[in-house]
């Protein structure tokens, strides 16, 4: 069964600053996958390559079509939800509007999608008029998920959703994650720099270097393979 | 309707804008000033009245100036030339003996399309590049516009029908004439009605999200080229029916028609705070009839003035309060 | 580096040379037009001073130039003045003025003090019209004398190699850093000790001042008469126009610049499909925002992409 994403030697660059030299990777459709690295080895780069948010050369597939080099708008219409760095969630707006422009690509009544998402985030109702960059961190990160659940994408693209949250609520929103994974099917792609956390939830994933791939497979093997502890587990 | 104006209420309470409280009270000041004045003199009513005609049409092509200027930082120099523009249409149907009416609503059309292919034609090249070379643009335009203008029509003076007629009704000794009423109500109107198209709409809230967080907007799914066409549409309406109520308040129409206004505009846009809307409006309205009694009450300044003024009230609320009434200091996030 | 160097000054000495031939090239009406670019380019070589070099936006220099002209026709009218005399009287009127208007612009950036200078520039020719008394009204003054085409062309463009000349010195030393270095940082100006309200309201005030002499100029181009609608809001965006063809940063771009607004429209008039007196707007329009498509950063980011292409071409150093 093909892979739901495929990259094959993603090059991308910010003007004349090469960041990616060539990612492989691929993700299968319903599982997790976490790429790790360490600051500037080029993940988040990676998943803006995906979303079309850089210039990028290098062929990438999602669902067996190949990506042309569309824009980030056009991602969203082809089913792939991307949470950026900094959640992108729109401080100004209200909570209610956040989740509506995440349906934004969705035709139809949105109270089915509005149900499922309180399933998940009961506390999203009361809250539904404040301005959403009133809420705290953890709540704007889980809002960020909520935004990009509404869209009932194919796959969702994280860009380290544990930054600056304390532990608690990291391990509550990976939970989250792992439960979307299981009970929607949603196939995750995570970029984190805690490679514990991701590990944990990932089935398989990627260490980046310097805008290549040095290491992937399974997360158990990861976590026994001696740099990785080193470099990212801290052991 | 309940849960309607119950919304309403709370939509209140969340939404955030450069309020404070002194310029609240300074406008809750100024608004029991008038009142006051008004029950005491005719005259200042009469001011007063016709001033808010003004002001509102000033309010209105401000608030298409703001639109623009919160989605893209730039600001339209020829937004008065294309309402002129699109009234110089509206006026050709009704030489084509169409009603006044329906001239207005096939004008509010055409501006709408003429706005969208501008801003594919002309701004969307430039956009990225750099703001000057856009504002640029625009000046070229109103260069332009007024020429093709001038070109189809000739510069002399043209006449339209009245819209609302000239009846004067008179209450309590004070004279209101049916135009000022008319044109306060249509752009009133046309204000409220933006307003709903940008709070309930799924388009209206995709634009917002635009001139907000473009990048957001685009993983989203929203083509944030799109509402900017979109958002240079709108204004276009807005500057069709601000020209459209301006022609009969000066009673002819020819080419200079919107230059004065455009000056005001700018003038109650700034003195609104450049990225607010509702700053635009109360802009609007306060320099209008703070011009009409200035004229009427201080001797010294005869309508020559009247330009010089607004500039210097512009200059004097900027030195307090640099970013207008309503505006602050907006980080533009990406 | 160097070959530009020593090529500047032959280029120059060159350009001086043609303009000491040219209007003896040329009959009245050309030379008229050919004074017209001279006047440009004063306005315009301010302007650039004050936005290219620090960042500080105006569209005001119409009212600048209206109050330069003023002076030159009240000094003559009212007191038989030289008109050669005028010209430092308009300067240092108009250099009071530009101080006088940056002050408060100190507390405005960007935009708002573009809107701000451009109310400045609606507001000021109206009040000739409110002065009538003492300012002429919309008639207008006029100067005891008109003066001949080719003394206008040659006062012009000595006063276009003045300005150029002055400019060029003042940019090259201390002033000119100071200049750049609020144009790019102000904060890094700031906290390196340069006083940002004395340079910025300098810069004001040369500006101003260079735009005073091109209203003086202007108003001798135009039969010695000093009318409001002379200098209504289209000169002002004219100026603009013209700087912005130049592109920020370039003293060189100014001429291509001056030569854009004063020749564009005299050709755009001869447009055959277009009837003659609306031809020029419609032409002129149209040609500023074609350039401005092509080339964003005026004329200066033209040559700007010319020496970064010969400086990557391999074999130069």
């Amino acid at each position: 069964m093909p892979a739901l994403l495929e990259l094959e030697q993603v090059r991308a660059r910010y003007g004349a600053v090469q960041a990616l030299h060539g990612v492989s990777l691929d993700v299968e459709e319903g599982e997790i996958a976490a790429v790790l690295g360490a600051n500037g080895a080029g993940k988040t780069t990676t998943l803006r390559a995906i979303s079309g948010n850089v210039r990028r050369e290098g062929e990438i597939r999602f669902a067996g079509r190949r990506l042309a080099r569309t824009g980030p708008d056009d991602a969203a219409r082809l089913g792939i939800a991307h949470v950026p760095e900094g959640r992108g969630t729109f401080a100004e707006l209200t909570v209610w509007e956040n989740l509506r422009l995440g349906a934004y690509t969705r035709s139809g009544r949105l109270r089915d999608d509005y149900a499922r998402v309180q399933t998940y985030f009961p506390w999203l109702e009361e809250r539904r008029n404040q301005q959403a960059g009133t809420l705290s961190g953890g709540e704007q990160q889980m809002l960020a998920l909520a935004r990009a659940f509404m869209q009932r994408p194919k796959l969702l693209l994280l860009d380290e959703p544990s930054l600056g949250l304390a532990p608690l609520l990291i391990a509550e929103i990976f939970r989250i994650i792992r439960e979307l994974n299981e009970h929607e099917g949603l196939t995750v792609l995570v970029v984190e720099q805690n490679a514990h956390i991701a590990l944990q939830a990932a089935r398989r994933a990627f260490v980046l270097e310097v805008g290549r791939v040095a290491l992937s497979g399974p997360s158990e093997e990861l976590q026994q393979h001696e740099s990785v502890r080193r470099s990212y587990l801290g052991y | 309707m309940a849960t309607f104006v119950a919304t309403l209420t709370k939509r209140k309470t969340a939404v955030s804008t450069g309020v404070s409280i002194p310029v609240v009270a300074l406008l809750v000041a100024g608004a029991v000033f008038l009142l006051i004045g008004c029950l005491s003199s005719e005259i200042f009513a009469q001011q007063t009245v016709s001033g808010l005609a003004d002001g509102a049409i000033f309010g209105l092509l401000a608030l298409a100036l703001v639109l623009i200027y919160r989605a893209t930082e730039v600001v339209n120099f020829a937004q008065g030339e294309m309402a002129m523009a699109t009234t110089y249409f509206a006026y050709q149907l009704t030489q084509w003996h169409l009603t006044y009416w329906l001239a207005f609503v096939l004008t509010l059309a055409f501006a709408f399309v003429f706005g969208v292919l501008v801003q594919v034609a002309f701004i969307r090249p430039v956009q990225h590049k750099s703001v000057i070379a856009v504002v640029i643009v625009t000046v070229g335009l109103f260069i332009l516009i007024d020429g093709v203008v001038t070109w189809i029509w000739g510069a002399d003076l043209k006449f339209m029908a009245a819209p609302f007629g000239n009846n004067v009704y008179t209450l309590s000794g004070v004279a209101f004439s049916r135009l000022d009423i008319g044109v306060f109500l249509v752009c009133i109107a046309s204000m409220v009605l933006l307003w709903l198209l940008f709070q309930y709409t799924k388009l209206g809230l995709a634009m917002r999200a635009s001139a907000l967080r473009p990048s957001s907007a685009a993983l989203v799914g929203v083509r944030v080229d799109r509402m900017l066409a979109v958002g240079w549409g709108l204004a276009a309406v807005l500057g069709a029916v601000a020209g459209m109520m301006t022609e009969p308040k000066q009673f002819v129409l020819q080419p200079p028609l919107m230059q004065p206004i455009l000056l005001y505009a700018f003038a109650a846009a700034v003195l609104g705070g450049l990225e607010s809307p509702f700053g635009a409006v109360v802009g609007g309205l306060t320099l209008g009839v703070f011009l009409n009694l200035i004229g009427q009450y201080v001797g010294f300044a005869t309508s020559e003035l009247r330009l010089p003024i607004a500039f210097a009230v512009l200059l004097f609320v900027l030195v307090l309060k640099p970013t207008g009434l309503f505006g602050r200091r907006q980080v533009r996030r990406v | 580096m160097s070959m530009r160097r020593a090529g500047a000054p032959a280029v120059a000495a060159a350009v001086a040379a043609l303009l000491c031939v040219l209007p003896f090239l040329l009959d009245g009406y050309h030379q008229g037009i050919a004074s017209a670019v001279g006047i440009y380019f004063v306005a315009i070589l301010g302007l650039n001073i004050l936005t290219g070099y620090t960042g500080q936006i105006s569209i005001g220099h119409g009212a600048f130039m209206a109050i330069g002209g003023y002076t030159t026709v009240i000094l003559s009218h009212d007191h038989h003045t030289n008109l050669i005399a005028t010209l430092p009287a308009a300067a240092a009127l108009t250099f009071v003025c530009g101080v006088a208007v940056g002050i408060p612009a100190l507390r405005l950036s960007g935009v708002y003090l573009a809107l701000a200078t451009f109310a400045l520039a609606v507001s000021v020719p109206q009040l000739p019209l409110k002065f009538s008394k003492f300012l002429g009204g919309s008639n207008g003054l006029q100067t005891d004398h008109t003066v001949s085409h080719l003394w206008l062309y040659a006062v012009s463009w000595a006063c276009a190699a003045l300005g150029f000349v002055l400019g060029w010195l003042l940019l090259r030393g201390r002033i000119g850093r100071a200049f750049r270095a609020v144009r790019d940082s102000e904060l890094a100006a700031a906290s390196s000790g340069v006083s940002l309200p004395i340079y910025k309201t300098l810069a004001f005030g040369v500006s101003a001042a260079y735009a005073g002499v091109a209203g003086s100029l202007f108003v001798l181009w135009t039969n010695g008469f000093a009318q409001p609608n002379e200098f209504e809001i289209l000169l002002s965006l004219k100026i603009l126009i013209g700087a912005a063809v130049a592109g920020l940063g370039s003293l060189w771009g100014v001429a291509v610049g001056a030569i854009f607004i004063g020749l564009l429209p005299q050709l755009s008039a001869s447009v055959p499909l277009i009837g003659p007196a609306h031809g020029q707007d419609v032409v002129f329009g149209f040609v500023v925002i074609l350039i401005m498509l092509v080339l964003p950063n005026g004329f200066a980011g033209l040559l700007w992409r010319v020496r970064a292409a010969i400086k990557t071409r391999p074999g130069t150093s």
